[in-house]
């Protein structure tokens, strides 16, 4: 999970942060702007080509991306 | 009746917000025609003044160029005002095609197709060429109205950060099983003034076979050599896929755009694009007068070898004084003043001291990047230019600006 966490974290920063804003796991995402919604695409792609999952576009919603801890609950519904 | 009050209450307050915020446009009146010199009523109700225009898209000084205006007189006594018709029905006249041809060959494409505007060519040209299973990649800082048409578009959409060719790389790397993959960007840049590496960019999408569109809006009659646009400076003509452009800019500042490119895309969207299917066909004195500007800048180079040497005078006129701009070899010179007050306060003062420019900053542009951008244009001579220096130079002693670094500056006036 920590692993997972860290992981999704660098995705995050070098992808959408351009400043030295601090993103931690609870950071809002979507709702904090740092994230927008024509990103979450390639967040979503990110996530199914590293863990070799498939997540429903039903599930892949602005809450469920809003932060690292939920998108890594997110990701570990679909590991299983 | 179902403008209630409360309705009418609902909309004033959105607009009082947007007053309180200082984020109300407000029209400026021109009495005179679009020009180097024109006549400005501003506020409304004040004293007209005569001003230099820094701020225009009027990069060729075409815009009320006697034969150009001679033209369109022509078109309108030998074709009509209008055509009462979009184009697939009874609006495309002769000489329809024959801009479209003219435009084909200036752009060094396989074919071309007119719209309404360059909006517009960008609202209709995705939705017309891909489909659900496949992606658009556009550089982060492209027009409002490439967003518009991507959000149009079923296809599914990602980003890249501005001009980093690394980053885009990999995107077209994640996105590989995808059917088609589409690579968005404008040429110039509208409001920093660069120009996208559409060199890099070709290769990479002939490694990821990738299609390349460039919005050239903004480059179109005096980017490159002989003014083709973006890709002539860059050395890529006959590698674009898609070019959309703008007549209402330095190809005569009308109206009027076009999507031009390969001719199998340009055919879907002249049987799927729905701004062309849906509105009205450009007048004809417009697509006349169109016409006279491709004339012009086909038979000679002298008006953008103009606006290159104004170009240069300017930019090197604004570093001697000491103002921080954004660096770049285009027309488009923004003076950044970091603080959006700041802003509209250097452009209020420059418009007393006869000079036309206007403040930009948040949204329009990101937080803490609030500027004058100008624009600089073959209708200027250096006189104006001179001019312009002079306001700026006395404007920014008032302010404490010149010589001062971003730091500085954001020190003394903030974000």
């Amino acid at each position: 999970m920590e692993d997972m966490q860290e992981i999704i974290k660098t995705y995050v920063i070098n992808e959408y942060v351009e400043d030295d804003s601090e993103v931690t796991y609870d950071t809002p995402l979507i709702s904090g702007g740092i994230v927008d919604s024509f990103s979450m695409v390639s967040l979503k792609r990110f996530l199914e080509n590293k863990y070799k999952i498939s997540i429903p576009d039903d599930k892949a919603t602005p809450e469920a991306f809003d932060s690292v801890n939920k998108i890594c609950t997110l990701v570990n519904e679909y590991l299983k | 009746m179902a403008y209630s009050d409360k309705v009418r209450g609902t909309y004033q307050e959105i607009l009082t917000g947007m007053k309180d915020a200082g984020l109300l446009k407000v029209e400026r009146y021109i009495h005179s025609a679009q020009a180097a010199d024109i006549v400005v009523e501003f506020p409304a109700g004040a004293a007209l003044k005569k001003v230099i225009n820094i701020c225009a898209n009027n990069y060729l000084g075409l815009s009320s160029h006697p034969e150009v205006v001679k033209a369109a007189h022509a078109g309108l006594d030998s074709h009509g005002y209008g055509m009462s018709s979009v184009r697939f029905i009874c609006g495309t006249q002769d000489i329809h095609r024959q801009l479209e041809k003219m435009v084909t060959e200036f752009l060094g494409t396989e074919d071309t197709i007119l719209f309404p505007s360059c909006m517009d060519a960008n609202a209709g040209v995705f939705e017309a060429v891909l489909t659900k299973d496949d992606v658009m990649i556009s550089d982060r800082l492209v027009h409002a109205s490439i967003i518009d048409g991507i959000r149009l578009c079923s296809a599914m959409h990602d980003t890249y950060k501005h001009s980093d060719m690394a980053h885009l790389e990999e995107k077209l790397q994640l996105h590989h099983d995808k059917r088609l993959k589409m690579v968005i960007t404008d040429g110039v840049f509208s409001m920093d003034g660069d120009t996208a590496k559409l060199d890099q960019m070709a290769d990479l999408c002939e490694k990821y076979d990738a299609l390349l569109f460039c919005d050239d809006s903004h480059a179109s009659g005096f980017i490159g050599k002989t003014g083709r646009g973006t890709h002539e400076k860059c050395g890529v003509m006959g590698r674009m896929d898609i070019i959309t452009t703008t007549f209402g800019k330095g190809l005569g500042g009308a109206s009027g755009g076009c999507v031009s490119g390969r001719k199998e895309l340009v055919e879907m969207c002249r049987q799927k694009a729905r701004p062309y299917l849906f509105s009205n066909t450009i007048a004809p004195p417009v697509v006349a007068g169109v016409i006279k500007v491709l004339e012009i800048l086909s038979a000679t180079t002298e008006r953008r070898d103009k606006l290159e040497k104004n170009t240069l005078f300017w930019r090197k006129g604004l570093l001697e004084m000491g103002l921080v701009i954004k660096e770049g070899d285009t027309p488009i010179v923004p003076v950044m003043l970091f603080n959006a007050k700041l802003a509209q306060d250097v452009s209020r003062d420059l418009y007393e001291e006869g000079i036309y420019a206007i403040g930009f900053f948040f949204p329009v542009v990101p937080q803490s990047q609030a500027r004058i951008r100008t624009q600089i244009s073959a209708g200027h001579e250096i006189h104006h230019l001179e001019k312009a220096l002079d306001a700026f130079r006395k404007v920014g002693k008032k302010y404490k600006i010149l010589g001062k670094s971003k730091q500085e500056i954001i020190e003394m006036y903030g974000m």
